[in-house]
């Protein structure tokens, strides 16, 4: 190693560690893809059935609530935070949402979607303002909020449910439509998400949740309204989960006060297996959706093969475990690897 | 500064002896039941296994650390009282074995924590769903309820001597609280893990072992929660998968009401045994009231947030005067004012 080409400068240097780190990155979202046609093959061989049209549309319309949850929970995770309320989120929009069809006939499916949004909106509302102006570490808020939320769920619905058959065909029928062969929700959310990716890539204010998780102390010496960007995630987050309550809600048909209950470790294993380090700061939309569809296409391989559906909770969490150590690793070789960089080239 | 922050510390616990008292007031109030004796002993069964869990909390939430899969580990432990009597085993070696399978679930916590390196948050989330994923693969959908009266008498009769007030799981409570009690305030070593949550790398550089002490206390609550965990099967007779699931809130809860501090470096034991006695009472009255148990959370998850906001909101309150009084002094702002280490 005694050549490090011909850009030595200052400049190059910069340059060339940020490739190393880019490269490194963008090798993990490659990981899991890799770790995905693996399992979906290795599965296949055994059990063809598992590549059927319906099973692979199942997995997918499974996949977009999670990936959906996981682009809000991506952006909290970002800046150093944690949402712990989204299932309770999701659980309340669930129940309130179908439950409007049921007192007005004939609403608009949009106004529905909307009434989703904006309960879900308000719980998130709830959850930045107590961190950020409350000074409380989110985990705590969310933590609180979650039983709250579910609390307040639990006596809104009482011992009741909705049940599919007051809910209008057209809604049920929302996530079974297709083109060519793929679900129509799996490509809208595909787009959500590109979206999502799009906007944390290349708006400054998406670039800021970054430099907030990075460096708290720092993102505010420079400048960035650090209270606001993480009220904001928050938001969105919980807008979002309230939206997939209402997806929820179509895709069952029978809601209950227990819907949506315990999501959120399934997101956050979803989050971190898709390479969001949960120290804030790195990560990215593409990978927590990636991650998201490899935990549900594992469950699926699990199911097809025969293995008992009472071991999906301890193999969630064994990865969840497993990511987190994995990106502990990278982090640390990434910063010895650049460390020795910079020592050899000022040398 | 210092004698600031005992003079906080002890408005934080006379605090809780009259949020206690207005309790008792509204339990009295709500129900002529609530100081019967079969009440009280009601609400110690309630109350046992979280007041056990929150001892090794509060000693791990004081070093800046926090165990979020508790309540795993007691559905674990449960899962596993029932599934290995079932088998056959006699009851004095299922104990130990349970007890012995609790301490290596907190020596793995604190050994992904210490020795690899990882936030105690994100490991605990984990194992939290590892350890209750491991209860449904070991009992399934059975339900395992055919203990022997000997040891179910435990959970369902009061301690001998009591009056017929205290049960055996506050018994034990009371007695493991004695021994925490003297050890975080009376011992040097627990002396050391207020330095710990205060300033980890000054108790380093002061020659305490972090991550050995860290990693002991991660072990002890796995111990500890394993037995509320066995007192639990006990208490219901019964061995499901679910058992104890989401207590970790309350245990939290208590621990932060009792007056620790979330990032470490500050609370009492004192300050938690009376957090217990009033999240307890409160339960118990609400319950005597007819409220909706399955919408408990609402309550719990409130005082969870109060006792974390009230603490706060006097520190924000401080650091607005301390501010307005600084620029007072100096009229042209003099150095920017210190943030506070979070």
């Amino acid at each position: 190693m005694t050549t490090v080409g011909a850009t030595t400068t200052p400049l190059g240097d910069v340059t060339n560690a940020r490739r190393l780190v880019d490269l490194v990155f963008r090798a993990r979202e490659f990981g899991i893809v890799v770790v995905l046609a693996i399992l979906v093959f290795a599965t296949a061989s055994i059990e063809s059935r598992f590549l059927d049209l319906s099973n692979v549309q199942f997995i997918l319309v499974d996949t977009t609530i999670f990936a959906l949850l996981a682009l809000g929970q991506t952006m909290v995770v970002l800046t150093r935070n944690v949402d712990l309320s989204i299932g309770s989120v999701l659980g309340l929009s669930a129940f309130l949402s179908a439950d409007l069809f049921g007192h007005h006939q004939g609403i608009p499916i949009a106004l529905v979607f909307l009434a989703g949004l904006g309960i879900g909106a308000g719980c998130g509302l709830a959850n930045g303002f107590l961190t950020v102006v409350g000074r409380v570490p989110s985990l705590v808020v969310t933590l609180a909020m979650l039983y709250i939320i579910r609390g307040i769920d639990v006596l809104v619905v009482g011992g009741g449910q909705v049940v599919a058959s007051s809910l209008p065909n057209s809604f049920i029928e929302i996530p079974k439509k297709t083109v060519v062969g793929i679900p129509v929700l799996a490509i809208v959310v595909a787009g959500v998400v590109a979206l999502g990716a799009y906007y944390l890539r290349s708006f400054r204010s998406g670039r800021e949740l970054y430099a907030i998780g990075s460096n708290p102390d720092a993102a505010r010496l420079a400048g960035i309204p650090s209270g606001r960007r993480v009220f904001t995630a928050f938001l969105v987050s919980g807008a979002i989960a309230g939206i997939a309550g209402v997806l929820y809600a179509a895709k069952y048909g029978t809601i209950d006060s227990t819907a949506g209950s315990g999501y959120e470790l399934q997101v956050i294993a979803a989050v971190v297996v898709g390479g969001v380090a949960i120290f804030g700061g790195s990560g990215s939309v593409v990978g927590a959706a990636l991650g998201a569809l490899l935990l549900n296409t594992i469950l699926s391989a699990l199911y097809v093969l025969g293995v008992s559906p009472f071991w999906n909770q301890a193999i969630a969490g064994a990865l969840l475990l497993g990511a987190i150590a994995l990106d502990r690793g990278i982090s640390l070789w990434l910063a010895a690897a650049l460390r020795k960089r910079r020592t050899h080239l000022g040398a | 500064m210092a004698r600031e922050r005992v003079r906080s510390l002890v408005r934080w616990e006379v605090g809780l002896v009259f949020a206690l008292a207005a309790v008792i007031a509204f339990g009295v109030h709500s129900s002529p039941q609530f100081t019967t004796s079969f009440n009280v002993f009601y609400l110690n069964l309630s109350i046992g296994e979280i007041a056990i869990m929150a001892l090794p909390m509060t000693l791990l939430i004081v070093t800046g650390e926090i165990d979020l899969s508790v309540a795993s580990v007691l559905g674990m432990s449960s899962a596993l009282v029932g599934d290995l009597y079932s088998r056959g085993w006699s009851m004095p070696l299922v104990i130990g074995t349970v007890l012995v399978v609790g301490a290596v679930a907190g020596w793995f916590n604190g050994f992904l924590v210490t020795r690899v390196g990882l936030p105690s948050l994100a490991v605990t989330i984990g194992t939290l769903t590892l350890y209750r994923g491991i209860a449904v693969i070991v009992l399934g959908p059975d339900t395992v309820s055919s203990f022997p009266e000997k040891y179910t008498n435990l959970g369902v009769t009061p301690l001998p001597h009591t009056g017929g007030y205290l049960s055996y799981s506050v018994g034990i409570f009371i007695v493991l609280a004695i021994v925490f009690g003297v050890f975080l305030h009376a011992t040097s070593g627990g002396r050391s893990l207020f330095v710990m949550g205060a300033n980890e790398e000054a108790a380093r550089y002061a020659g305490i072992r972090v991550k050995r002490t860290k990693l002991v206390l991660f072990t002890v609550s796995g111990i500890v929660c394993a037995l509320a965990g066995i007192l639990y099967t006990f208490r219901l007779s019964t061995a499901v998968q679910d058992n104890g699931i989401g207590l970790e809130l309350s245990v939290v809860t208590v621990v932060l009401l009792g007056g620790v501090s979330i990032f470490g470096g500050r609370g009492t034991i004192i300050g938690v045994v009376l957090a217990i006695a009033v999240f307890a009472g409160l339960q118990n009255a609400l319950f005597l009231t007819d409220f909706e148990q399955r919408a408990m959370g609402v309550v719990t998850g409130t005082l969870l947030l109060l006792s974390v906001l009230i603490p706060n909101f006097s520190a924000f309150v401080a650091r607005g005067r301390e501010f307005v009084r600084r620029r007072g002094l100096r009229a042209d702002g003099g150095e920017p004012a210190v943030q506070e280490a979070s």
